[in-house]
């Protein structure tokens, strides 16, 4: 008696810009495997299928961030969306919303790279470069003041948020939950020195005040960063400058 | 084709890349950092425990401890000029990372805090949690971003390393989102591009570790050298491979075996579930053998229980094991041991070079995992390979820029040539001949297969001769792959088939030496040679391209050097 072998249907976005005006889909019956995430299915796709298909993927754990799309519709790692928890029903795997589209499932992140850098997301302090190293040289950091950033270095830059943002997909000059995350990151790092210089950009209109607290950005987070509430917390530090520069233009050099 | 040129050229964009790029900028260099991926998705990512080196007052540690645990573990046959160096410029790179923002974990008074390691005898492995690699991939990368003499080339996949009489003058790369060739050329090039774990079906390694510059520099006519020593890392998860990180032993983990013993006694007694980790896998093996394995979904496998850890420490120092043993084998290690069998996880072996990161070829250099200075031999110790991407990250480029300083420009006309012929030949290849009938994805499954079945933690004659035959066969298949994609923008179709050329070169780097290494040393283990032959084998196999297969040199290990510091060690038995 023949086996029945188990298989899900995949649905997938195609756009090859050499041979499609428009995005368009395409659909593969790939073998069930209840280990497999959706990457793995897309793996499978690209080996014994259709060479063509083209996505980004690197670790398969979850860290790399280089394997972000939608899967029915919502942004996902797609090496940690298990094929069974949508078996037996279909799977629809996207491009991540609001980046245009390389190919097929591979988006433009030139966006986010820049603002990124623009957002200075390294210490600033005039010593970084050249105070002593070498056995303990460190600069001290009691574990406290870790926890007030460590939250805000977990991102992986999987652009999960900016798929999720409502107001970037509007917007595209909003610095965006990472980026925002990120400068919170190393405002709040005692170590440095450069929050002026930061908040410069951050504070400007398409830095933080175009956000309206949908909050879908940490909703999305795999990494459970929570850059809604460095928005927040940014929006109210921003307005306490503001306020002490009007009150105490004296106390603002 | 486009030339782009810079002082500099470093392939790669992971921690050793990084680091030599900032070391190269320092001096003034212009670099071109060429990189496959988005230098924060390197595979420095994926690393976890943490980063050795001798940075605390109050552990009784030195500079000659860590090198003596260091050039034990490599079973003697590190170089130690290499590794006394090392031992010496630990504390500053982990320093100067720390004053360029990695949160490394503290103690109360805001020093760094350190833990204990397989192999080393004393705790100075600095962490961040457990996900150390991605802290200093990050810390790193976004440093990089403020030195304005770094120009990044992000998603360029190399095909071709250029050699003109002799002497290396660039790269020839893909950019993947046009599928256009472009020629870097600059006056030395550094390859940070990182292992080739993805020659085996079971790795920690990501997808990207296919040792694109070990299959470039080979073919250019660098030797890659001691590539018989895969690392088999003791903990993997079965099924995927996934690396749970030595640091859940080093903070207190047991391994058991399916009676619940903790087998180790038996093995390593002295250092327990902190021995290196050559010896543990070794020993994992043995307990499969004589029936003490667990059978489980995907073979037989051990445990590593944590649960006497309590959930508090869990949840400090191993948060990351914790997410993934629950997110990828459904066990939360606060409740359960987790199942775990040994799995490829680095290279010692890589390009031959120096402790400046030169390579025999001039203007070409080498660091991070795919170069082989001499620091690790015959086995790394865990925690020692992200402090070695910033050591020989940093000389390296600065090695590299201090010989780039002496050089004039110089013409690349013939250059553009051997540039336009490799574009030819890899359109002639993959796009306009499609006379064949091979896969790629069938392909690099049987080799992955093939090196599975006879390249493992133990080694014999016959199954090495099997692997070398099947590893020629596959090669032979090669020459009939067919694409199915023949567009330019964003084909992964054709990387991934110049990623199994180099995986397919590469395979009998690491075959040949297994086979002419008729001894037993640190992760070369052979059933029919069980025991180490310092007369014969305290060397490094060097590996070079030729037509009729690779050709092997051997070096001797250096094992004293004018001006030493330290107290250099004769190759004693290896006992713990």
């Amino acid at each position: 008696m023949a086996v029945q072998t188990k298989t899900i249907k995949l649905t997938v976005t195609r756009y090859r810009p050499e041979q499609e005006r428009a995005p368009v889909t395409q659909s593969y019956d790939v073998p069930y495997n209840e280990d497999w995430v959706v990457l793995d299915a897309l793996q499978w796709i690209k080996d014994f299928e259709d060479g063509t298909l083209s996505f980004r993927w690197s670790c398969h754990m979850g860290i790399c961030g280089s394997c972000g799309m939608m899967v029915n519709g919502t942004p996902k790692l797609t090496c940690a969306a298990f094929l069974r928890d949508y078996y037996p029903g279909e799977i629809r795997v996207e491009p991540l919303s609001n980046f245009p589209i390389i190919r097929d499932l591979v988006v433009n992140i030139d966006d986010f790279m820049q603002k990124l850098e623009e957002i200075k997301p390294y210490i600033i302090r005039a010593d970084a470069d050249t105070a002593p190293v070498g056995k303990g040289n460190e600069f001290r950091q009691a574990p406290e003041q870790v926890e007030d950033y460590h939250q805000f270095s977990m991102c992986i830059n999987c652009m999960l948020c900016y798929a999720a943002c409502p107001v970037y997909g509007m917007e595209p000059r909003f610095l965006g939950p990472a980026a925002i995350a990120l400068a919170h990151r190393y405002n709040m790092d005692s170590r440095d020195e450069g929050r002026d210089q930061r908040m410069s950009f951050v504070a400007s209109s398409e830095g933080i005040w175009e956000c309206t607290f949908v909050g879908e950005c940490s909703v999305v987070c795999p990494k459970h960063v929570d850059p809604a509430a460095a928005i927040q917390r940014t929006k109210l530090a921003t307005t306490n400058d503001f306020f002490k520069s009007i009150l105490m233009p004296w106390g603002n050099k | 084709m486009d030339n782009i040129s810079h002082d500099i050229l470093i392939i790669g964009g992971g921690l050793a890349g990084l680091r030599a790029a900032t070391a190269a900028a320092d001096e003034g260099m212009s670099v071109g950092l060429v990189s496959k991926v988005y230098p924060m998705r390197s595979h420095t990512v994926s690393a976890e425990g943490g980063a050795a080196a001798v940075v605390r007052e109050d552990t009784n540690d030195t500079l000659q401890l860590h090198f003596e645990d260091t050039v034990k573990g490599s079973d003697f046959i590190a170089d130690q000029n290499v590794v006394e160096y090392f031992v010496h410029e630990a504390p500053n790179e982990l320093i100067q990372l720390e004053h360029w923002g990695c949160p490394w974990s503290r103690e109360a008074d805001g020093t760094v805090s350190v833990r204990a390691f397989g192999g080393m005898s004393v705790n100075r492995t600095l962490f961040a949690a457990d996900k150390s690699g991605f802290h200093m991939l990050h810390a790193m990368f976004q440093t990089t971003l403020k030195f304005d003499r770094v120009h990044r080339y992000d998603e360029h996949f190399i095909t071709k390393i250029l050699v003109e009489d002799g002497v290396c003058r660039g790269v020839v790369a893909i950019d993947l989102r046009t599928g256009e060739f472009r020629m870097f050329t600059g006056k030395a090039t550094i390859l940070a591009t990182g292992g080739c774990g993805r020659l085996w079906a079971f790795t920690t390694n990501a997808f990207i570790n296919t040792g694109d510059g070990l299959g470039v520099a080979y073919r250019a006519g660098a030797p890659l050298s001691d590539m018989e020593f895969p690392q088999y890392h003791p903990t993997g998860l079965p099924g995927t491979g996934i690396l749970i990180t030595e640091a859940a032993r080093g903070e207190g983990g047991y391994l058991i075996n399916k009676d619940g013993d903790r087998f180790l006694k038996d093995y390593i007694p002295g250092r327990m579930e902190l021995g290196p980790r050559d010896i543990i896998s070794r020993a994992m093996m043995q307990e499969f053998e004589a029936g003490r394995g667990i059978q489980g979904h995907f073979g037989e496998h051990l445990l590593l229980d944590l649960r006497h850890l309590g959930e508090a420490k869990i949840n400090e120092k191993l948060p990351f094991v914790r997410e993934l043993a629950e997110n990828y084998v459904g066990i939360d290690p606060v409740k359960a041991p987790i199942p775990v069998r040994p799995v490829v996880h680095y290279m010692m072996g890589g390009v031959r070079c120096d402790i400046d990161g030169q390579t025999p070829i001039a203007g070409l250099y080498a660091a991070g995992e795919c170069a082989q200075e001499g620091l690790n031999g015959g086995n790394r110790l865990g925690s020692n390979s992200l402090t070695e991407c910033l050591v020989f990250g940093r000389r390296t480029g600065h090695a590299a820029a201090q010989y780039a300083k002496g050089l004039g420009d110089r013409p690349v006309n013939n250059l553009t040539k051997l540039a336009d012929e490799e574009e030819r030949r890899i359109v002639a290849r993959f796009f306009e001949d499609s006379s064949g009938d091979e896969r790629v994805g069938l392909l690099r499954a049987e080799l992955q297969q093939a090196m599975e079945r006879n390249v493992g933690v133990y080694r014999t004659k016959e199954g090495l001769e099997q692997a070398k035959t099947d590893v020629q066969a596959l090669q032979q298949r090669f020459k009939r792959v067919r694409l199915d994609d023949k567009s330019k923008v964003f084909n992964t179709e054709l990387q991934a088939a110049l990623e199994l050329e180099n995986l397919l070169d590469i395979a009998e780097t690491v075959v040949e030496p297994a086979i002419l290494r008729e001894e037993s040393r640190g992760s070369q283990a052979r059933r029919d040679f069980p025991d180490r032959d310092d007369k014969k084998f305290l060397v490094h196999s060097m590996m070079f391209k030729t037509p009729d297969g690779p050709r092997v040199e051997w070096q001797e290990s250096i094992l004293e050097w004018p001006n030493a510091k330290l107290k250099e060690m004769v190759p004693v038995a290896r006992q713990y």
